[in-house]
């Protein structure tokens, strides 16, 4: 196994909401009690059971309630072990789910009053991201600047498969504000289910929507880098969560093939795709769909053509990999450093 | 930019012979709107006159996505005699047969009788596409084999078109495209897949199509170009569907051809699926082998459009990582984002894996000789 080391940063970590009525201190008198006297349930995004196995891996399981919902759990399992300067919290609650946009806009900012009052107060090493209702631009934009004010939210995070692709010019104010105020945005695996899981329609498993994700981010990064958002807002960070890093390479040399043979549809585009990708873009480490033998991960990450682009995750408390092996074999200790320190920092610039 | 000028000892021969090639995904055209009228009964005819195909869309003309250039055509493809590119049989021997050697042209139509609401119609157009085939182009240039193109969203009857033509020789593969109503590994597409091992026929699985879905999960994009790059997503899916629904555990002795979608993926997708497999095959228990078992011996891949990274090595890493007994070379022809042959293997290839590349293949997986 390749060894983590100390002072690292963890980019992927998954508090848990324990339940909607945890939001309840969060929310004004209406949104309380619409909440109570509609008899709203839990927001669970996921389409399996809570106590499945899969959500979590065996012995980061607790005895009651939902994994990672606890901070001692999430010290015990991780901040201490892997010995971390910074864990960034992704709560993957299902207010993206949501459609109302006045509700969606009341559950994200009670969603992050929690984060900061629950778990950024109460460890000095965590560090927020901030989930916007993006049913509205206008809210969304409003969430970021109130949240900004406090120095520990450090990214504004989005799913990866919503109602219309990341790169749609209605959604530029949200990155023209993440811009402003040095926030990287977190595209995170996962799904609205505004839209089919898949671009050829619904699968039948669980597993088909996971091996799906790949290609989702494929198709934001298109849409991204197409629509002009990095030169349009050239500073801005991207950081895609939960999306795997072996298709990077070949995927980019399709889309430098084809931006090279039909440019001239999008102009604005003005440095080539995998230059944007090595500026721009940045990809967490787990879970990781890499090859059994170290000799062709090494080859991967050369095909790349930069050791900048990865950042270290465990993706707590969520399934993925196994004991302390969050690095996969093969990696150089030069690669360990850049990949759990050194870009981390390069990439949040409120990461102090 | 270098040039180098060498002064040439004598003028070259007309008569060079070019290695022989395969060109496995070539698209024959019609030179005018009722070219299939023929093949139709009248009530097809009438119906088409009346309400126009009726696709999964709203357009009959225009598609939202305006493509680069004309039918997506290269400019120097217009036939002299007219018609769209495409159309023509003497010319295409004169472009792209004869100049390079073709030995082996697949031919797979595009816009025939797929992605058609009414499958009543969809079936006859289907037909009808595959007479035709036979009638403009392989019965007249034995060079020239035919897909057989299938009412993709019933299975059924898709099922009795491969049956009807089973044994003719003038086809050598069942024709799909990978975007369709549901993912291509569902339940109403396995009729397809029975009758195709049956015969013991490939299905290609062409990019494109329309079953309705937004090309991407998050939505309706904006631009040509994420059309193009995301039907390299779309044959992804498609592909993951079709092992994880257990297709080709069901039907060992089926082969299938990924047309004009990239293969830089593969690689990619097969250490995911593994990897993704191993923690939740209980879900698919009909999925007996590592994901990546099946595809390594039941799914081919034709090369158009090559991936360009800008080392080339890498490139035959990935090629090295699928097998280069699995790629089959494709020009597209007459499309604007054609191959040309030889510019696409660099020197340096041994020689039994560019005669694999170029021809070796397909001959094997197509049973031609």
């Amino acid at each position: 196994m390749t060894s983590p080391i100390a002072g690292g940063v963890d980019c992927d970590v998954h508090p848990a909401l324990p339940h909607l009525t945890s939001l309840l201190p969060y929310l004004n008198d209406y949104w309380r009690d619409q909440v109570t006297t509609r008899g709203m349930v839990d927001l669970v995004s996921q389409s399996y059971p809570q106590n499945s196995p899969i959500t979590a891996r065996p012995d980061w399981r607790p005895e009651t309630g939902k994994p990672a919902e606890s901070l001692s759990d999430m010290q015990r399992h991780v901040l201490d072990p892997f010995k971390l300067k910074h864990a960034i919290c992704n709560p993957l609650y299902g207010v993206q789910m949501v459609f109302s946009e006045d509700m969606q806009a009341a559950f994200c900012r009670a969603l992050n009053d929690w984060l900061a009052k629950e778990w950024l107060d109460r460890d000095p090493r965590l560090r927020g991201s901030i989930v916007i209702p993006t049913q509205s631009v206008e809210k969304a934009v409003a969430e970021i600047e109130r949240c900004a004010q406090d120095k520990r939210f450090i990214q504004v995070l989005m799913l990866v498969m919503g109602d219309m692709p990341l790169g749609k010019r209605v959604l530029w104010p949200i990155y023209e504000a993440a811009e402003r105020l040095e926030l990287p945005v977190g595209i995170h695996a996962g799904s609205a289910y505004h839209n089919p899981p898949t671009a050829v329609g619904w699968g039948s498993y669980h597993i088909e929507d996971y091996v799906g994700q790949a290609q989702a981010f494929q198709a934001q990064l298109t849409s991204l880098i197409v629509e002009g958002v990095f030169a349009k807002y050239p500073r801005l960070k991207m950081v895609m969560l939960e999306s795997g890093v072996s298709w990077i390479a070949p995927y980019l040399w399709r889309l430098h093939k084809f931006w090279r043979g039909v440019r001239m549809e999008t102009p604005w585009v003005d440095r080539a795709p995998l230059e944007i990708v090595r500026s721009n873009i940045r990809f967490s480490l787990q879970p990781f769909d890499a090859p059994p033998e170290p000799e062709t991960l090494i080859r991967l990450f050369e095909h790349m053509q930069s050791d900048e682009l990865v950042l270290f995750s465990t993706d707590y408390p969520h399934w993925q990999f196994d004991d302390q092996d969050a690095l996969p074999e093969g990696l150089s200790p030069d690669l360990v450093r850049k990949i759990m320190i050194d870009n981390p920092h390069a990439t949040y610039p409120r990461l102090t | 930019m270098n040039i180098q000028f060498r002064e040439s000892q004598e003028a070259e021969s007309p008569l060079t012979v070019k290695p022989a090639i395969a060109d496995c995904d070539i698209h024959p055209a019609r030179a005018s709107r009722t070219e299939l009228y023929p093949y139709l009964a009248k009530r097809w005819q009438h119906h088409l006159e009346v309400y126009g195909v009726h696709a999964y869309q709203g357009m009959m003309e225009g598609p939202p996505y305006p493509k680069a250039q004309p039918n997506a055509s290269r400019r120097d493809a217009w036939p002299p005699e007219g018609g769209p590119q495409g159309s023509s049989l003497s010319f295409m021997q004169k472009q792209l047969l004869d100049p390079n050697n073709v030995q082996l042209g697949v031919l797979n139509p595009l816009n025939t009788g797929q992605g058609i609401r009414n499958h009543e119609l969809s079936a006859a157009l289907c037909s009808a596409i595959n007479d035709w085939q036979i009638d403009k182009w392989t019965s007249k240039d034995k060079r020239l084999k035919a897909s057989i193109v299938v009412g993709n969203e019933d299975g059924l009857s898709a099922a009795a078109e491969i049956r009807e033509r089973a044994g003719d020789k003038n086809f050598v593969q069942v024709l799909l495209l990978s975007r369709n109503v549901e993912p291509l590994g569902q339940r109403r597409y396995w009729p397809i897949y029975q009758a195709a091992e049956e015969a013991g026929l490939p299905v290609g699985v062409h990019a494109f199509g329309f079953g309705g879905n937004p090309i991407t999960p998050s939505g309706w994009p904006s631009y040509y170009i994420e059309e193009m790059v995301g039907h390299s997503q779309c044959q992804q899916s498609a592909l993951a569907s079709l092992v994880l629904e257990g297709v080709f555990e069901r039907f060992p002795k089926l082969k299938m051809v990924m047309i004009e979608a990239g293969f830089g993926w593969a690689p990619s997708l097969c250490w995911r699926l593994d990897k993704v497999w191993q923690r939740l095959r209980s879900e698919v228990p009909h999925v007996k082998r590592p994901p990546s078992e099946y595809i390594r011996e039941q799914v081919w891949w034709t090369t158009q459009p090559m991936e360009d990274p800008e080392r080339r090595e890498d490139l035959f890493d990935v090629i090295k990582w699928i097998g280069w007994d699995r790629l089959l070379f494709a020009t597209d022809y007459p499309h604007w984002d054609y191959d040309e042959p030889s510019r696409v293997l660099p020197a340096g290839v041994s020689e039994a894996n560019r005669e694999a590349f170029y021809l070796g293949n397909a001959k094997k997986l197509y049973g031609v000789s």
